[in-house]
């Protein structure tokens, strides 16, 4: 049995869980003695970890057997590791046009990803701001944020592609497009959910729109920020891996494309589970960040 | 009495669509420099709006307030207000908080240092200096009602508003934190306007206490001096005769005479 395919099991394994459950809070013991802190650190991380590997090895030997038979149509993983070998071992070759090595597509689009969700972000809670602090542009704006959200993201991409003519700005439109709506949402809701006592210490002390922006709403509003970016960032990985199958170029989405137009099964599977682990990375760095802003907001 | 806060002829009412519903009606009431004014009524009379509309967070329906002689229609640090729930930002720490009011009203007469030593001086004067890296989560809420006072005293105001800020304590705290600001007043002098629904308290705090008439349309009902000499003491007072005095009335006031109608 071979190690990456026990990790592609491991990845699928892996998001589901990471896009719904919460972060899990640990109970940081007060001062225990450094042996028995390992030990049960040690512990804890065991009884996390193994179960999902137990079960991935269980998944694993029976997708062998399954697949295993001849005339099988998906390859068992053993396979997939034979197959794919030399991507695995070499991710940096470069001999030009989209034959690449698996770095490079990962980091097009990636890049993709960070432009357009940056905009997202900025946009994002910009709008929400003011969304959620007036009450004529909640009015006016709400019912068409509701209605644009749930557009798909590729169907904004024909209309991307007429307007701006080119692959790479329509990519990263189309992330923006569907990262945006969750942060300006859960942004103007944050925003709107500032509670009144807050907004009294604010007028007492006379703080000007600045800096009732930087010292009550942002810090206010951050953990429904995080929230919306932490959805924003997942869609965005969702609609690049989609939006660059039918753009072309470098990615990791026309790579799928196009190991799926020469019957590359094997690569697929590859890619698939490199980007799930990217998608995973993104997650939990988003919610690392949130974690690491809203230090002392949540708690109250 | 020479009027050092004035409260002319306050009307609030409120309007809901086409729902009006009259809270205040008719408040007059000089306070002087220096002077300890408690505002005691049952719980929904208006004493909250009362207290807002004189930090200007809620404006008057009719009639105005007059700080040494000028009207003041908004918020301002001249008028610093002690919330009943703390309403410390919990993203700061207990520093950071009292420090926010200080550095935009001292921007321009204190320096860097200044402002800092200021910041400690008045968490010293609650005796919270030593929790001034805690965040408001970590310490109690007596500790965090602390933060509060001295966070606006360290405003320096001219009138200190106080709404209910013992109302979500235990005795035990609240006891001590009475006489924490019976010596501040005593030793700072400020002008405070205090809302309260405890009797003992409104009687061993006060100078003078205003009582409300039950809402709608509470007005000032009575107001009563109470003619105990300071500083205080709370044990002794037990057994004094003009202390038990006040008491009962303002007892009579509320349970007799305008006894709660509506169910709390
Ligand atoms: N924004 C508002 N809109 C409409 N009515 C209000 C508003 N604020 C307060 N009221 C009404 O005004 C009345 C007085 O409220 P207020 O909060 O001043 O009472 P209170 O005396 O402070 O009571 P408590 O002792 O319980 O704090 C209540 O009946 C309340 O319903
Ligand atoms: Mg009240």
């Amino acid at each position: 049995m071979s190690m990456p395919a026990i990790k592609t099991e491991l990845s699928a394994a892996a998001i589901p869980q990471a896009a719904t459950a919460a972060p899990v809070v640990t109970m940081t013991p007060k001062r225990a003695p450094r042996a028995e802190t390992y030990a049960r650190l040690a512990k804890e991380t065991a009884a996390r970890v193994v179960p999902p590997l137990i079960v991935v090895a269980l998944l694993l030997v029976v997708w062998e057997l399954i697949c295993r038979r001849a005339g099988s149509s998906l390859p068992p993983p053993s396979k997939v590791f034979k197959d794919t070998r030399e991507l695995i071992l070499d991710p940096f070759f470069d001999n030009g046009g989209i034959d690449k090595g698996l770095f490079w597509h990962l980091s097009a689009s990636l890049q993709r990803v960070a432009y357009g969700y940056s905009l997202a972000a900025i946009a994002g809670i910009a709008l929400g701001t003011l969304v959620g602090q007036s009450v004529w542009a909640m009015r006016g704006l709400d019912p068409l944020f509701q209605v644009l959200r749930t557009i798909p993201p590729l169907a904004w991409l024909p209309l991307s592609l007429a307007a701006f003519r080119d692959g790479q700005p329509s990519a990263i439109f189309v992330i923006f497009i569907t990262s945006v709506w969750p942060i300006i949402i859960n942004t103007a809701v944050g925003i709107r959910n500032i509670p009144q006592d807050y907004r009294n210490v604010a007028a007492v002390v006379q703080l000007n729109p600045l800096e009732f922006f930087t010292k009550i709403m942002i810090p206010a509003a951050a953990p429904y920020m995080f929230t919306g970016l932490r959805i924003g960032i997942g869609l965005s990985w969702l609609a690049i891996v989609a939006a660059e199958m039918l753009i072309g170029g470098v990615g990791i989405g026309f790579f799928i494309w196009d190991a799926w137009n020469s019957s590359h099964i094997s690569e697929i599977i590859l890619a698939l589970f490199y980007v799930g682990i990217i998608g995973f990375v993104l997650d939990r760095l988003i919610a690392g960040l949130g974690k690491i802003v809203t230090r002392g907001t949540a708690a109250n | 009495m020479q009027a050092y806060l004035k409260l002319d002829h306050i009307d609030k009412t409120f309007t809901r669509g086409t729902a009006t519903t009259e809270v205040l009606k008719d408040i007059n009431l000089t306070i002087e420099k220096g002077e300890y004014v408690s505002i005691i009524g049952h719980s929904g009379c208006g004493k909250s709006t009362l207290l807002n509309i004189v930090a200007g967070l809620t404006g008057a329906t009719n009639g105005g307030v007059l700080l040494e002689n000028r009207e003041v229609n908004s918020p301002g640090p001249d008028r610093a207000v002690v919330f009943q729930n703390h309403s410390l930002l919990p993203w700061l720490t207990v520093y950071e908080n009292v420090k926010l009011g200080v550095d935009k009203v001292f921007a321009r007469t204190k320096n860097r240092a200044e402002r800092d030593a200021w910041v400690m001086h008045n968490l010293s004067l609650v005796q919270m200096a030593h929790a001034r890296d805690k965040r408001p989560s970590e310490i109690s809420g007596g500790m965090k009602q602390r933060v509060g006072i001295a966070r606006a005293l360290a405003m320096e105001p001219k009138v200190l508003l106080l709404d209910e800020p013992f109302g979500a304590l235990d005795a035990l705290t609240r006891a001590h934190l009475q006489d924490s600001v019976m010596a501040l007043h005593q030793k700072l002098g400020n002008t405070i306007l205090m809302i309260t629904h405890d009797v003992d308290e409104a009687v061993l705090l006060s100078d003078r206490i205003v009582m409300m008439t039950n809402g709608p349309s509470a007005r000032i009902g009575e107001v009563l001096e109470v003619p105990l000499a300071r500083p205080r003491k709370r044990l002794e007072l037990a057994t004094n005769a003009s202390y038990l005095k006040c008491r009962q009335r303002v007892l009579e006031f509320l349970y007799e005479r305008h006894s709660f109608v509506e169910a709390a």
